[in-house]
């Protein structure tokens, strides 16, 4: 502990020394002082302190002093800005030292001090150095326009910087032209419609002229720009293709990765018959292979990125198998990966081969890498129907090693199997009911009971098997419980007779003991169903199963378009779009993929209609299900979801805010409350698609009052079909703030693995009205006088019955503060604190027998009247 | 772009950081060192999300470097940034290691300065950078040299300065091949590729044109139709010539040239340089069998016997022969014997290591051992690592050959003939495992 408050405390003493050293007249002495200095900086000493000694030191022709003393302005100079200022006459005079190098220095370190008053004073050596003659200042000068633009945009444009930076795209020397497009591109990005780069046709010549002659960086800056352009017809694709083939035999794996994007992203406008196309497919595939070569870092990135290219165009390395084959000294992050990718090329072709691979990881030591060994043999079987047959005795082998994790893995993938082949390996259900006792993990609890149910007639024991799950019932997860209560329903329908007992014991479970919603209605759904038509149960529980997909875990297509075009980025390492990773405006636009005359089809629409909705139909109603339910002589407390666990106020029934056919089969609804002074957001997440959600994550706009999440939110489990989930997510009010139309006015952005959905809601301002919001007497009067009477806004609330007003109100942290009668009319004055320190006074006049009441707000921001009057009249009428 | 470039100790002190952009706070620092350095786990991914802000790190010895963004940064760019940068300082202060990282600092944050501006990588060739950056501090130069120094670093030829001078025109050629092999316990070959380099090193008088032929076989297919003067060469080499699955080069070789001729032309850097990557698959020579026979005599105990063969012409030699013979966890004791050179069981490495000084072609050894083991309840298995070799031959596994490598200096008077050209093939082990 001592050492560490000993590094971030300089002691008097030290920064004593050191300026006098600084101030010294010896040049080696003063030199060695510095780096002292920076030395203590690296560190994260504050050497603030010797800010002026330091910025002496500045004027030296000694070059190396020179840029140890920028290193320290750098650092500091924001943090001491008017000190900062003594340093500018020195960078003017070097931006016209007659040394190249020193010029360079002086506007590259200028850009990076992030002092206003500093900025002011660039503008005219920038001026010149963009023009200089040398062109190692040049090339400086063009990053340092972006450099400015970072600091302040404005300045940027009105200076016509802009222009001039390009003109430097027509520069003679292939790095300012290189630079130059790095600036222009990333200043671009916040300027998403200004078509700064204006790519044309002869722009694009100059550029792919200058890919030939420059550095190996260069390349990557012009290639990635190259990428954002869209070519006007195949002919003008076809020739920028030819140009840019060269670069796949680059030693630097970026500027190979960055030319494959631009060849996949300007392949889509090839007609398909083209000879070249065929080619261009061809060449491809060699670079991709060659990168598995480079240091395992890259080789990660280069993995992710040809999972991409594999879903995107399988025929590239479809005879590529092998080089994915994983090595036993490959990190474990290069193995995962392979192994994705070996999942995706497995054919009829491979497999023979692929299995025997697989087999040998299921020996493995990481148990990560194991269990996806394990479940890409599962994934074989569905996808190469004549494996099937070698992947089942593959996963009885493993099944045999007995080895926990390696056992519970194989049951879940049989599970698939099952489904994929009805009918066809039934046999080996006996070996996987041995190894019951030892699954511990959910999932492989849940696919056990679910074989267990699906095929109660072959197993002899079923119902003792089943029963030996239900005595746990409570402990089990809720996978397991829906699981368990759908595969002992089945086994009633199968064996109605011996079964009776189990079928009610479990309802009971359900829908008594339970607080599940989910199980609570999926049990009242069977109970219902078994006791009014048992022929209709049994079309409905054991109906026949839609075929489940062959590839799974595949990426949204326009999901995967967008990541197409950023192949080589960290978008397409993390496989998510940049908006969900970089903040701000950057990287915000979505990029596709041109078309090559007709269009994708839709597909993320397709995708949110075909969820299965056979359930509703075969329910009359919901008024009628209810009365039948209570018929059924149950104690029916069907409370409303949020009812029972909320005590205090703000409780409004939730609405749906995003519908299931917007979002690809996600529904969100929710509502809003306030407990214990947090704010919370209380939403009902239902997957009503086909597939696994996960990686939730959720995202506010600026909003009037700066809610923002004070939190993850926290989904856990992944959310699987048809399933519901209930999160709170805690809000908080210190976020980014923007007037808002209504100003209760909420925009909320939700992402999961599929995609990312918007959507608005409204909350109750009610929702920010803080605890101590209670004025004092004499605060209140004077504030009231103060506010003037503009700001005052009348309204009638109508048909209000209460007795006791001010107690209601007070649970909505409306305090009332005084009261008096005046002529039968009893006048309440109180006062309400919004999260934001705004104040709202309210004074309500209540005659005695009238039912309406009339309401007076004054507020210094009168925005928020008509929203507070809601809350009252929402409050009152309560 | 990079927002900051950090290097950790193996503790995670920091010894270097240098931030570029406003958006990377000081506690990104301390952020990678708590959820990276001290998390003691094995390194799931090379790149890290903390907080919307993304670390790319790689390990030389126990430094960690580490570069930090909060953009949708050119993840690829950022690695190879990172290696340049280690060879860049490899290339100034010898190996990367604290000691030498603390007693260069003002160097590595000189050089930072001037290869990553506003986290855009710059021209990071150590030949043009030494022009500028040393360590003995700046001389004074002349106008003439100042600009010289400011367009080569810009320039198009980069790597290479103007009016370099040598007595006597010299370059060498060192084929540099790794054989890498999956064998099955049954002999059958899983996958084989060589991954080969071509480094040049070249003492070469001013600036040098220079193209370099091999024995590609796309080249000569073509040649051999192209006419009747190119058959006799042909014939000589035609049979021998490989196909090369894909190649990557040096920045100095014109890659258009490559695509639309497959003629590589370059001028070289000074001194060393890699010239080519390259990578075959196909009629590999596979200098080395390993034929392994394990056998589990009951609980307690295991029979190994491993043989291997080489596979080359007899009159050449094999050198630094390793083979790596892994040994379950609960291995109590070993008894070894080997018809030739050393073995012996290495228990810190879980491992028998037999190591034979030579070995000729067309030669065979073996070795047998019997493994005690304590006995365990542990359920699992032992994985049965492969068993794996190291080598180094005196030719190319892939059959590459260098055909010539012509130098043209037209305004200097040496002709092609004038220089002395070397050429080494050395082939050695890459990973070469052989399942048992």
């Amino acid at each position: 502990m001592r050492s560490v408050m000993f590094r971030f405390h300089v002691c008097a003493g030290e920064i004593f020394e050191l300026k006098a050293e600084l101030n010294s007249d010896k040049k080696e002495k003063k030199k060695e002082a510095v780096k002292k200095v920076i030395a203590s900086m690296t560190v994260g000493k504050d050497v603030s302190a010797l800010f002026p000694d330091v910025v002496n030191c500045m004027q030296t022709d000694n070059l190396e002093l020179k840029k140890l003393v920028y290193l320290y302005l750098m650092n500091y100079a924001k943090s001491q800005p008017d000190m900062a200022i003594m340093a500018v006459n020195t960078f003017v005079k070097d931006c016209e030292d007659p040394n190249p190098l020193i010029r360079a220095l002086a506007v590259r370190t200028m850009g990076c001090i992030r002092v206003d008053k500093i900025t002011e004073y660039l503008c005219e050596p920038l001026r010149k150095c963009l023009k200089d003659e040398d062109p190692y200042v040049r090339k400086t000068a063009a990053v340092c326009v972006a450099k400015l633009h970072d600091i302040n945009a404005q300045l940027v444009e009105d200076q016509g910087f802009l222009d001039t930076l390009k003109d430097l795209i027509s520069d003679s020397n292939p790095m300012v032209v290189a630079n130059a497009v790095a600036a222009l591109s990333e200043i671009a990005e916040s300027h998403p419609n200004s078509n700064l780069l204006d790519l044309n046709p002869q722009s694009i010549n100059k550029l792919l002229t200058a890919l030939n002659e420059c550095t190996e960086w260069g390349q990557i800056f012009i290639l990635d720009c190259l990428a954002n352009y869209t070519p006007r017809d195949d002919r003008e694709s076809q020739s920028i293709c030819e140009r840019v083939t060269p670069r796949l035999s680059h030693a630097n794996s970026a500027v190979v990765l960055s030319a494959v994007k631009v060849l996949m992203k300007f392949m889509e406008m090839l007609p398909k018959d083209l000879d070249y196309y065929g080619t261009l497919l061809k060449k491809l595939a060699p670079p991709l292979v060659t990168l598995l070569s480079a240091e395992p870092e890259l080789q990660y990135v280069a993995l992710r990125n040809i999972n991409l290219i594999v879903q995107k165009r399988p025929e590239i390395l479809k005879h590529e198998m092998k080089v994915f084959f994983v090595k036993y000294n490959d990190p474990i992050y290069v193995k995962l990966e392979k192994l994705d990718i070996m999942i995706r090329l497995a054919s009829q072709a491979n497999i023979a081969q692929v299995l025997a691979e697989l087999k040998e990881y299921a020996t493995e030591v990481d148990v990560d890498f194991v269990r996806k060994a394990v479940r890409a043999i599962g994934r074989c079987a569905i996808k190469v129907e004549q494996s099937a047959e070698r992947c089942v005795s593959t996963l009885l082998d493993l099944i045999q090693t007995k080895v926990n994790y390696v056992v519970q893995e194989a049951i879940v993938v049989i599970k698939d199997i099952f489904r994929k082949y009805p009918n066809k390996y039934e046999s080996v259900i006996a070996t996987l009911c041995e190894n019951l006792d030892s699954l511990d993990e959910p999932e492989a609890r849940a696919a056990m009971i679910w074989i267990v149910g699906e095929y109660a007639e072959r197993i002899d024991n079923a119902d003792e098997l089943l029963e030996s799950f239900l005595e746990g019932f409570h402990d089990e997860s809720t996978q397991v419980q829906l699981q368990l209560l759908t595969a002992i329903v089945k086994l009633f329908l199968k064996k109605p007779t011996e079964t009776q007992e189990l079928v009610q014991q479990v309802l009971s479970l359900a829908t008594q003991d339970s607080d599940n919603p989910d199980l609570r209605d999926r049990g009242y759904i069977y109970w219902r169903l078994l006791s009014t038509d048992p022929v209709a149960a049994k079309e409905v529980v054991l109906a026949e199963k839609p075929l489940i997909s062959e590839e799974t875990d595949l990426i949204e297509p326009t999901l995967l378009e967008e990541l197409i075009c950023h192949i080589g980025t960290l978008a397409s390492v993390y496989h998510k779009p940049p908006s969900a990773f970089v903040e701000g405006s950057r990287g915000v636009m979505h990029k596709r993929l041109p078309a090559q005359g007709t269009e994708c089809p839709d597909v993320g629409n397709a995708a949110g209609g075909s969820a299965p909705e056979a359930a509703p139909s075969i329910i009359p109603s919901q008024g009628d299900l209810l009365g039948d339910l209570l018929n059924l002589d149950l104690p029916a407390v069907l409370l409303p979801l949020f009812n029972t666990n909320c005590s205090s106020y703000g409780i409004l029934y939730p609405q749906v805010w995003l519908p299931a056919m917007k979002a690809k089969g996600l529904e969100i609804s929710g509502t809003f409350a306030r407990r214990a002074g947090v704010i919370q957001m209380e939403l009902v997440l239902t997957n009503k698609a086909m597939s696994v959600m996960t990686d939730f994550a959720i995202q506010f706009n600026r909003n009037s009052f700066g809610l923002a999440p004070a939190g993850p939110l926290q989904v856990l489990t992944p959310l699987g079909p048809n399933q519901t989930i209930e999160v709170s997510l805690p809000l908080s009010t210190v976020g980014p703030v923007m007037k808002m139309d209504p100003l209760n006015n909420l925009q909320v952005a939700v992402k999961n693995n599929i995609d990312v959905f918007y959507f608005s809601c409204q909350y109750p301002i009610s929702m920010l009205f803080v605890e101590d919001g209670k004025m004092e007497r004499q605060v209140f009067l004077a504030t009231w006088k103060d506010i003037p009477n503009d700001n005052e806004s009348q309204f009638q609330i109508q048909d209000c019955h209460l007795n006791s007003a001010s107690n209601k109100l007070q649970g909505s942290n409306i305090f009332t503060i005084a009261k008096r009668t005046v002529e039968g009319q009893d006048m309440l004055y109180m006062s309400i604190k919004l999260s934001n320190g705004i104040w709202v006074l309210a004074e309500l006049k209540v005659q005695a027998g009238n039912p309406n009441y009339t309401i007076s707000l004054k507020c210094r921001a009168p925005e928020v009247s008509q929203c507070v009057f809601q809350c009252y009249e929402a409050v009152l009428k309560n | 772009m990079i927002g900051g470039l950090f290097i950790y100790n193996h503790k995670g002190e920091v010894l270097i950081s240098r931030v570029y952009r406003d958006d990377i706070g000081r506690n990104a620092v301390d952020a990678f060192r708590v959820n990276v350095i001290h998390a003691r786990q094995q390194v799931r991914s090379p790149v890290t999300n903390i907080a919307r802000t993304s670390f790319f790190h790689v390990k030389r010895s126990n430094i960690w470097l580490a570069a930090v963004t909060k953009q949708n940064v050119n993840a690829a760019m950022v690695f190879e940034f990172l290696y340049k940068m280690c060879d860049v300082m490899t290339a100034y202060f010898g190996k990367i290691s604290e000691e030498n990282i603390k007693n260069n600092f003002v160097l590595i944050y000189e050089l930072l300065d001037e290869i990553l501006d506003f986290g855009y990588p710059q021209n990071s060739e150590t030949g043009a950078l030494k022009t500028f950056i040393t360590q003995t501090g700046i001389k004074s130069q002349s106008k003439e040299e100042q600009s010289q120094i400011t367009s080569q670093v810009t320039g198009q030829i980069g790597w290479r300065r103007e009016g370099i001078k040598y007595r006597r025109n010299e370059l060498f050629l060192d084929v540099l091949e790794s054989v890498n092999l999956l064998m099955s316990p049954q002999g059958q070959v899983l996958s084989a590729h060589v991954s080969g380099r071509v480094v040049m090193k070249s003492y070469l008088s001013g600036m040098p044109e220079c193209k370099f032929g091999m024995n590609d076989k796309i080249v000569i297919d073509k040649q051999g139709k192209g006419g009747a003067t190119e058959e006799a060469a042909g014939k000589r080499s035609g049979h021998q010539s490989i196909a090369i699955d894909d190649c990557t080069f040096h920045q100095c070789v014109r890659l258009s040239k490559f695509d639309a001729e497959r003629s590589i032309s370059f001028i070289p850097p000074d001194g060393e340089c890699e010239l080519m990557r390259y990578r075959t698959t196909k009629d590999i020579i596979l200098p080395f069998r390993v034929i392994p026979l394990v056998r589990e005599v009951g609980r307690t105990k295991l029979e190994v016997k491993v043989v291997i063969k080489s596979n080359f012409k007899p009159s050449l030699l094999a050198q630094k022969i390793e083979v790596r013979i892994p040994t379950p966890l609960n291995t109590s004791g070993v008894q070894v014997i080997c018809m030739k050179g050393k073995a012996k069981y290495k228990a810190s490495e879980n491992a028998i290591v037999w190591k034979i000084k030579r070995m000729a072609g067309m030669k065979e050894s073996q070795i047998s051992a019997e493994i005690e083991l304590l006995p365990t309840n542990d359920k699992k298995k032992w994985a049965r690592p492969p068993i794996s070799m190291n080598f180094e031959v005196p030719f190319a596994p892939s059959g590459l050959k260098v055909r010539y490598l012509k130098v043209f200096e037209p305004k200097l008077n040496y002709s092609d003939h004038d220089v002395i050209k070397w050429v080494r093939y050395i082939g050695r082990s890459g990973i070469y495992e052989t399942r048992c």
